[in-house]
């Protein structure tokens, strides 16, 4: 039952050689400006930060004191505001602002037209990637997905094209890259753009292969509710960075705890990719071999006392503290599910995924939204409607949205403007095809600039086609067979068996055809924008770790579905993301509810 | 006669030198007086682009943007002019970070050449930095007329302006695209920013006029009716001190402000805002939401009377009747959370059409009297010998079952 490690799985790159390289980057600015030093931190930097150097280490370089700034977004103003009142104080400092991972020139406008540009110095720290786990690589930018899908601003192109050349530099060339999507495209070539600057390629590659897909080629994954337990643990208390933090009701005691969740919690790793019902049985089973190890004591004399004491105890007793707090983490989750009525709303999702009993499945939302559950959950459930049925009828369309903000405010129709944009919640175009679209602006466009705007428009109002993929795909099982979640057959057990991740389905296809031959259907449902390339050739060992980057966020349950699929191909897989998402996070980019 | 000095002492060097890690630029100069026509020559020569057009050269004054080093060096100051470098090679050196001037290029055509290879290489940064140099250096007419055939570009601009709270330059940018409803929102959003209710009531006013589409417009309609409401409904309960400061209901939502309205003003009559049947009216809640929220309202403060009366409608008979536009195990549910005795969930759960849902809701519920009568109905003897064992020895419903199980006349089927 448990995913423990095969035997000829291939070896991992060492990852930690990228934390050494930031914090040494990092070290190298702090010198930069000898002396006593305060140090203003970007509260989204506190943790990755904290990874990377924690205090012992900046209190070396001469950092003094300390400050979390909430601040946001201009960041910057904040900065000139203070550069500027120690002005008029007539107050002297040195400043200087490190950017990361990179310097913007909109950032360097802004202390230009503040008059502070000449009393700073400004760097650039390259922190492009931070490994939370062995085989998790996070950018830790979760911003890429609003600017990048809804804004259309391309300012984070660079910075994983940058990554990518990172982890070139470092572990080797890549021989092939396939790719779906616009941004994909764009990273690829940002990439090879900088690589032409004549790197080396001396190393022999750890990874030949990598994958990049667009977050918007598969919206429905992140909508859908986690059941493996990593996913249900970001679901239900937020894992951020790699760590998670528990309250009192899952530590029993009157105090939270923080702990990192990673392949070096043993207990963790044997969990993590479960699918939930089993982790409970599993929990308990482990909790009784504790026991059993304990109770080893019972019937020792001084000499195996004592070498019980020295050697195994500690390690039951890290056990015991782990095991009692995933056991605690789990009724916890028990509590919140059956409160939510969670086998209703799962049962919806797979209604929804299936096309099975649609009606049923808008009453249900209906209700939901009119009981005002939850904010987020019930712009999920319109959004996975939407997406599943190529929009919504637009008299389904009008009123859901009418209840929607009657329930949770009316400042929501910014949101729901949102969420039309990137065609994650929108109404059936009876007739209204692409190229009446084309038309209508074309008017207040000359003839020959049409063909750009085309291609703008086609990427920005995409059509979602999921029923026909997931046909073509083989996505939904056929219901009526039993799906066995202990002994899971393929993919769909992160989704109880209801659904495979299309993002994974589509990297499994890729890989095993070696490119996009004989997809050609399919990626004209996903709006085309894929390619394979073929850089180089490479030794066979590396052909077994393939890289996936994901861009604009991926899901835990994506990560469980890759790990059983790489057991299943005889691979590994690294996941690159430029951060770590879930549906709250995902919508919670879209709102605009406040200011 | 200071600038001589400082010219005379630089150095100068050819287009691609690749040493500025030491932090001092190296500037080139071919000898031939600037401005004369064999220096332009030698300059054209050197640059990949042909027919770019030579711009007078001229002192840059404004600091070109250097990767090391805060503060000007002499250097530095001539940059502009003598850098003679196409647009696309001016990207480039923006793409690696490189010292780079943009004043240099002052043709429009220029401008949009350095524009159009920004978005070639995809780099929103630098996109975003050219259009900073545009604002700067065109009029926002001739700007908005060149975005329009440029859509990346435009969405940058688009995205700058937001960021940096350009709320009027971007107003009249929606405008003269003719995007009149994004125009309309975003002049909506603002009032996120008014914190003080009577002023944002005010601005969400003056916002009824703008062009929305035809849905929301009835929404911000709505939005400004509410608050306005709100605010009256709120002053009065401060005057009158008759309710619970906590429970302001400034800014939220409508069905909150309808389940405060449930709870605290019941059956007051239609002609106050702060009535119920008021802000069904109003804002034309659907029966089934009105009920839903009066329902919870009612039987959180217990009033089962109230709860009842939501259910009453009278047939065309003129017999009251129990109706309901939720389901009545939904009820249940409700009143169940609220601690209803059993008496009151017994006279829903009976009303559930659906016997198997009926049953299992009563099960659920603990609703003996209706868990006994089912099965009676049902004429299943072995679930009512089970469902005996359940129960107290002494109690009623115990020695319910044992007279049914006594009875001989009814004729069990198991």
């Amino acid at each position: 039952m448990a995913h423990t490690e095969w035997k000829d799985a291939p070896g991992l790159p060492d990852f930690s050689l990228l934390k050494r390289l930031a914090r040494d980057q990092l070290i190298f600015l702090l010198e930069q400006l000898p002396g006593k030093k305060d140090l203003f931190i970007d509260a989204d930097l506190m943790s990755p930060l904290d990874r990377i150097a924690n205090v012992t280490i900046l209190k070396q370089h001469e950092v003094d004191k300390l400050y979390k700034v909430e601040l946001k977004p201009i960041f910057v103003l904040m900065f000139t505001d203070l550069v500027n009142a120690d002005k008029v104080a007539g107050r002297f400092r040195r400043y200087k602002i490190i950017f990361t991972p990179q310097k913007f020139y909109a950032c360097e406008t802004v202390l230009e037209e503040q008059g502070v540009y000449g009393d700073v110095t400004t760097d650039e720290w390259n922190f492009y990637i931070l490994p939370l786990d062995d085989d998790i690589l996070s950018l830790e930018l979760p911003e890429f997905f609003r600017d990048n899908f809804l804004e259309g601003d391309q300012r984070w192109v660079t910075t994983a094209g940058s990554a990518l050349r990172l982890l070139q530099s470092v572990y080797g060339s890549f021989s092939k890259v396939y790719g779906i999507g616009r941004c994909a495209k764009m990273v690829y070539e940002s990439w090879r753009e900088l690589m032409e600057d004549g790197e080396q390629r001396t190393r022999q590659p750890e990874f030949a292969k990598v994958f990049l897909v667009d977050r918007d080629v598969d919206f429905v994954t992140p909508l859908c509710s986690q059941v493996v337990y990593e996913g249900l643990v970001d679901d239900l208390f937020r894992i951020k960075c790699g760590s998670v933090e528990f309250g009192p009701d899952v530590t029993s005691s009157d105090k939270s705890i923080k702990v990192m969740l990673n392949s070096q919690d043993k207990v963790f790793s044997e969990i993590r990719n479960e699918h939930f019902s089993n982790v409970f049985g599993f929990l308990s089973q482990k909790a009784k071999n504790l026991q059993t190890a304990y109770d080893k004591r019972r019937g020792m004399d001084i000499q195996q006392m004592k070498a019980f004491v020295a050697d195994e105890l500690k390690g039951l007793k890290q056990e015991h503290r782990l095991l009692s707090l995933h056991i605690g983490a789990s009724e916890s989750m028990m509590k919140k599910k059956t409160k939510q009525d969670f086998q209703e709303l799962l049962k919806t999702e797979h209604s929804l995924l299936e096309g099975f009993e649609i009606r049923e499945c808008i009453t249900y939302i209906e209700e939901h939204i009119n009981r005002q559950v939850s904010m987020i959950d019930s712009l999920r459930l319109l959004c996975l409607l939407s997406i599943t049925e190529n929009g919504l009828l637009s008299k389904d369309y009008r009123s859901l949205k009418a209840q929607y903000l009657q329930s949770y405010g009316i400042e929501h129709l910014l949101t729901f403007a949102n969420l039309r944009q990137l065609g994650l919640l929108e109404e059936q175009q009876a007739g209204e095809t692409l190229t009446v679209m084309e038309s209508k602006v074309g008017k207040l466009v000359n003839d020959k600039t049409v063909g750009k705007l085309t291609d703008a428009f086609s990427s920005l109002a995409k059509k979602s086609n999921f029923r026909a993929l997931s046909k073509r795909l083989a996505l939904v099982p056929k219901s009526g067979e039993e799906y066995d979640l202990r002994v899971p057959r393929d993919m769909a057990y992160v989704f109880s068996g209801a659904y495979i991740p299309l993002s994974c389905k589509l990297i499994e296809q890729v890989l095993e055809r070696d490119g996009w031959t004989g997809m050609e259907e399919v990626t004209r449902m996903l709006n085309g924008q894929e390619f394979a390339v073929t850089e180089a050739r490479s030794k066979t060992d590396a052909q077994r770790i393939v890289l996936v980057m994901f861009l604009g966020g991926c899901t835990f349950s994506e990560i469980s579905a890759l790990r059983f699929l790489g057991k299943e191909r005889g691979c590994r897989f690294i996941v690159v993301t430029t951060a770590i998402t879930n549906s709250s996070r995902l919508l919670e980019a879209l709102l605009d509810n406040s200011a | 006669k200071e600038s001589k000095r400082a010219v005379n002492s630089i150095l100068v060097d050819d287009d691609d030198d690749e040493e500025e890690e030491d932090g001092v630029e190296r500037v080139s100069w071919s000898g031939e007086p600037v401005g004369s026509i064999s220096w332009s020559v030698k300059e054209t020569a050197s640059s990949i682009r042909s027919g770019s057009e030579q711009s007078f050269p001229k002192i840059d004054t404004t600091p070109s943007l250097s990767k090391q080093g805060s503060g000007y060096s002499l250097s530095s100051l001539f940059k502009g002019d003598l850098y003679d470098l196409s647009p696309e090679e001016t990207v480039r050196r923006m793409q690696k970070g490189r010292a780079f001037s943009l004043e240099k290029f002052r043709s429009l055509q220029d401008k949009l050449l350095l524009l159009d290879e920004a978005v070639a290489v995809y780099d929103g940064n630098l996109i975003t930095a050219v259009l900073i140099y545009l604002k700067k250096s065109l009029s926002k007419e001739i700007l908005f007329r060149e975005l329009m055939a440029r859509d990346v570009a435009l969405r940058h601009y688009v995205h700058y302006l937001k960021e940096m709270g350009e709320q009027k330059l971007l107003v009249e940018l929606m405008k003269a695209l003719g995007r009149t409803e994004d125009m309309a929102l975003m002049q909506y959003k603002e009032h996120l920013n008014i914190k003080d209710e009577g002023q944002r009531r005010d601005f969400l006013k003056s916002c009824l006029g703008l062009p929305f589409s035809q849905d929301d417009a009835t929404h911000v309609q709505d939005h400004y009716t509410l608050l306005e409401r709100q605010i009256i409904i709120e002053a009065d309960a401060e005057i009158f001190k008759k309710f619970p400061r906590k429970a302001s209901i400034l800014n939220m939502p409508i069905i909150t402000t309808l389940y405060y309205s449930c709870f605290y003003h019941y059956g007051e009559s239609e002609g106050t805002y702060s009535s119920p049947e008021n802000i069904r009216k109003t804002f034309r809640i659907s029966e089934k939401q009105y009920i839903l929220t009066a329902l919870g309202a009612r039987a959180k403060l217990k009033s089962w009377f109230d709860v009842d009366s939501l259910f009453n409608t009278k047939n065309w008979l003129g017999y009251t009747k129990k109706r309901s536009p939720i389901g009545f195990h939904r009820v249940v549910d409700i009143l169940q959370k609220n601690s209803a005795p059993v008496n009151v969930l017994q006279e829903y759960v009976n009303l559930i059409d659906s016997p198997e849902l009926k049953l299992s809701v009563a099960l659920k519920y603990k609703c003996h009297d209706i868990v006994i009568n089912t099965y009676r109905d049902l004429k299943d003897r072995q679930e009512l010998v089970v469902y005996r064992e359940k129960l107290e020895r002494d109690s009623p419903e115990y020695r319910k079952i044992q007279e049914l199980l006594n009875n001989v006349q009814i004729r069990w089927k198991n």
